[in-house]
């Protein structure tokens, strides 16, 4: 191979005024561009978020109609949404009689492939955790994915004990995944034959789903009955 | 009349090796370990064989023919390549799974390169990674050794329709009123429950597992008996071995309770198989006597790692492939020195 | 190697096709569908075509994507194209292209969230897609409006479908599905290597492997007829 050079007579040269009118101009045609996109897309954005979370919520509470959004802050206090207060949201829904089906919460534990989050749908009634969904996980097609469907596994959350203890600020037994066929207790979760890490990623986003939001569930419980 | 002297150099007389000829040795030495995987598990087995070793010819005779490299079936390697397939797989996998993995064995693992001789990888091994990869429930679901009928009827897994999930084996299993079958090979027992299997168990070979891979002793001898024929290299196996239980050991001495005794490594899983017969592919290995050394150390030590750190269970295969593929850098590293050179200098240039 | 060469801005003269004007043809529509596609025969967007081909509707959402940047910042270039010194070109399609994939994907995040968590980092990462900056900096800084329009229509829809026979391969083999559509059973053994990373590496390969051999045998034809032997490519 050889690298062709070719003389050539001097270029004009560029005056400095049109090299800054243009990326001057560029920019400006640039910024208005970007503004008017995410102006125009933002309640469309909001809107589609707001009906993606109410569909995960109801399916995991079914029977709900209505929802209302919290956030649990940093000092365990349950305070209404959209105030720009920081923290862990949480739904309570609530079904046609407006009576309180239960709470959906989420939480996040570290599983083969990277972070699991699940959401949860945790009964006040109980005291426990009644069903669940994953929400974002890259574990293997095969064994990781079962955590959703493997009937024998979502057997362990039906009735996932999430009981405070006297002081009521934490779970009374923290929520565990043992090894296959050793459940003994409720607050225990039964693993997935081959999918252990997966699985255990499962109790640790139950752990600490709950750890999070029932302290504050429970403190509240008499305002978030009463829907509005 | 003058005496004509003949002159001529070294070797004088020499025995005529062809390719098909070892490979039609190792087919042979291949033989009784089939057999008694056929005894062992059964009618499946038999037939998992026959499907392996025919899809393995068929795609060599297909690519052979595509190519225009005449006819290469005859050189008996895509035997091998699907026999020691076969014997690899659990005695239940599918017929069709194990069809894609042969075919895919010698097209991606062989063909690809060039056929017999271009091969970077062991081609059993490709086709044992890629079903790895794309079933990896069929790949470890494990039926028990001496099922009462099993010269009778198949397991019921083996017969799934192509492109069908495996019919589950969990019900016919139970129905076997196998006395202490658990579902798990020595290896699983080990890794997640810490039980070891006896030593006279894992040696013989009356325990579950894949087809070919149980029995130690009987895998020692077809070896052994190859490398007396000077059919494969056996500073190989010898290595892997070594390396193997020169790393269980001081991790056994601290903690006999947690991890595996050096002859339990051994015994095990598909290490034994993949030794004599896999890691010793001559395409695939380093072609210096001190290379074949440093590769056989490699196998051994990674095969260990993986089953002790790692996620999965068995290491064997994923060892072998890497070492194939550092195996070309192993043999440039190890070059002999050329008679009369100096260290450090180049040989004279011809 | 050849098609590269055409592209290039080498001053060698005579003067490549793409110094001139080019007049709207069929061809500059079909050329980047077919004969140039981007990623069969150009080998270029390789990071998006093997990462989000694990299903047809994300093969489909970034083929789609990544056409409209391309006719966007297309456009945008060539309209003005009189207007931009050489010495801040580069700079100036950056800005360019990285504006039109802001609104992309806002754009995405509006029509559908299961698409852009799917397609996630990769939406942004069109920025950097090198189909992109080389049809600015090849073709529609030199071209007129509408055949750069139509250039980058082709190249885009090219770009789209290498994508979609990535995607549908591997979907099909990974899930028995097409667009989320059972096709087979229930039973239907997903081979679940083609979704994973590997998967795109085969199904990639296995395509190549089909378009060269088609591409031979199309050029041991022409020998066979003509007695010339066709330009070696």
């Amino acid at each position: 191979m050889t690298i062709e050079v070719e003389l050539q007579p001097p270029p004009a040269a560029t005056p400095t005024w049109a090299m800054l009118r243009t990326l001057g101009g560029i920019a400006m045609i640039s910024g208005l561009l970007v503004v008017v996109a995410y102006q125009t897309t933002l309640p469309m954005i909001a809107e589609k978020q707001r009906i993606l979370t109410e569909r995960l919520v109801f399916q995991v509470l079914p029977g709900a109609v209505s929802k209302r959004d919290f956030i649990v802050t940093e000092q365990g206090a349950l305070a209404p949404a959209g105030e720009g207060i920081a923290g862990d949201p949480i739904y309570a829904a609530y079904d046609a009689e407006g009576r309180l089906k239960g709470v959906a919460i989420s939480g996040t534990g570290s599983g083969y492939a990277g972070p699991v989050t699940v959401m949860f749908a945790y009964d006040p009634g109980c005291h426990c955790i009644v069903r669940s969904k994953v929400l974002k996980s890259n574990e293997t097609p095969g064994f990781g994915d079962k955590l959703d469907t493997d009937p024998e596994f979502l057997k362990n959350l039906e009735a996932l004990d999430a009981r405070l203890d006297v002081t009521g600020t934490a779970l009374a037994n923290p929520i565990v995944t043992v090894k296959h066929g050793t459940k003994t207790e409720p607050w225990q979760i039964d693993a997935i034959t081959g999918a252990t890490i997966s699985s255990r990623a499962m109790g640790k986003a139950a752990d600490q789903a709950a750890q999070r939001a029932v302290p504050a569930i429970q403190r509240e419980l008499t305002s978030l009955s009463q829907p509005n | 009349m003058p005496k004509i002297i003949e002159i001529r150099t070294s070797p004088h007389l020499k025995r005529a090796v062809s390719v098909d000829r070892i490979m039609r040795t190792v087919v042979l030495a291949l033989l009784p370990i089939a057999a008694f995987a056929v005894w062992q598990f059964g009618l499946s087995v038999l037939l998992l064989l026959l499907t392996t070793t025919g899809a393995a010819v068929a795609t060599e005779w297909f690519f052979a023919r595509a190519s225009g490299r005449g006819n290469t079936v005859a050189d008996w390697s895509a035997v091998i390549t699907g026999l020691l397939l076969g014997l690899t797989l659990p005695p239940g996998f599918p017929l069709w799974m194990a069809a894609v993995a042969a075919f895919v064995g010698i097209a991606l693992g062989k063909a690809l390169f060039g056929g017999l001789g271009y091969n970077v990888m062991n081609p059993a091994l490709v086709g044992r990674a890629f079903v790895q990869a794309a079933f990896p429930v069929a790949i470890t679901t494990w039926t028990p050794a001496f099922a009462p009928g099993r010269f009778a009827e198949l397991i019921p897994s083996t017969l799934t329709l192509p492109f069908m999930q495996p019919i589950p084996v969990a019900d016919w299993i139970a129905g076997l009123n196998m006395d202490g079958w658990s579902g798990a090979t020595p290896l699983a027992m080990q890794k997640f429950q810490h039980i070891e299997t006896p030593i006279t168990e894992t040696f013989t070979g009356l325990i579950a597992g894949s087809a070919g891979e149980t029995s130690a002793l009987l895998i020692l001898i077809c070896g052994l008996w190859l490398a007396w024929q000077r059919m494969l290299d056996w500073r190989i196996p010898a290595s892997v071995m070594a390396g193997a239980a020169l790393t269980a050991l001081p991790f056994w001495l601290m903690d006999p309770s947690l991890y595996p005794s050096p002859w339990f490594v051994l015994c095990s899983g598909g290490l034994m198989l993949a030794a004599w017969f896999m890691a010793s592919d001559m395409v695939a290995s380093p072609v210096t006597a001190r290379g074949v050394i440093i590769y056989g150390l490699f196998i051994g030590v990674l095969t260990v790692v993986i089953r002790l750190f790692g996620g999965l269970v068995e290491g064997v295969m994923y060892a072998i492939l890497l070492g194939n593929a550092i195996g070309p850098l192993i043999s440039d590293w190890t070059q002999p020195r050329v008679y009369g050179s100096v260290k450090g200098k180049q040989p004279p240039a011809h | 190697m050849a098609e590269a060469s055409n592209q290039s801005t080498s001053t060698s003269s005579p003067a490549p096709l793409f110094d001139r004007e080019e007049p709207l043809t069929a061809d500059t529509f079909i050329r980047g569908l077919w004969e140039e596609n981007p990623v069969f025969v150009m080998m270029l967007g390789m990071c998006p075509a093997l990462a989000v081909t694990n299903s047809t509707i994300n093969a489909l959402g970034m083929g789609l994507s990544t056409t409209f940047v391309l006719i966007c910042s297309g456009a945008l270039v060539s309209w003005l194209r009189n207007w931009i010194p050489k010495q801040v070109r580069i700079a100036s399609y950056i800005v360019i292209i990285a504006t039109f994939v802001t609104v992309v994907d806002y754009l995405i995040q509006a029509i559908s969230l299961e698409l852009y968590a799917a397609l996630g980092a990769f939406i942004q990462l069109i920025v950097v897609n090198c189909i992109i900056l080389g049809r600015a900096e090849a073709y529609a800084s030199k071209q007129r409006l509408l055949p750069t329009i139509v250039n980058s229509l082709g190249t885009g829809l090219g770009f789209t479908l290498a994508l979609l026979s990535l995607g549908t391969v591997r979907e099909l083999l990974g899930n028995g599905s097409i667009l989320g559509v059972q096709l087979f059973s229930d039973n239907f053994q997903g081979w679940v290597i083609m979704i994973l990373p590997p998967g795109g590496f085969f199904v990639l390969g296995a395509w190549l492997l089909f378009f060269n051999w088609r591409r031979l045998r199309k050029e041991r034809r022409m020998t066979e007829q003509t007695g010339v032997i066709a330009n070696a490519v």
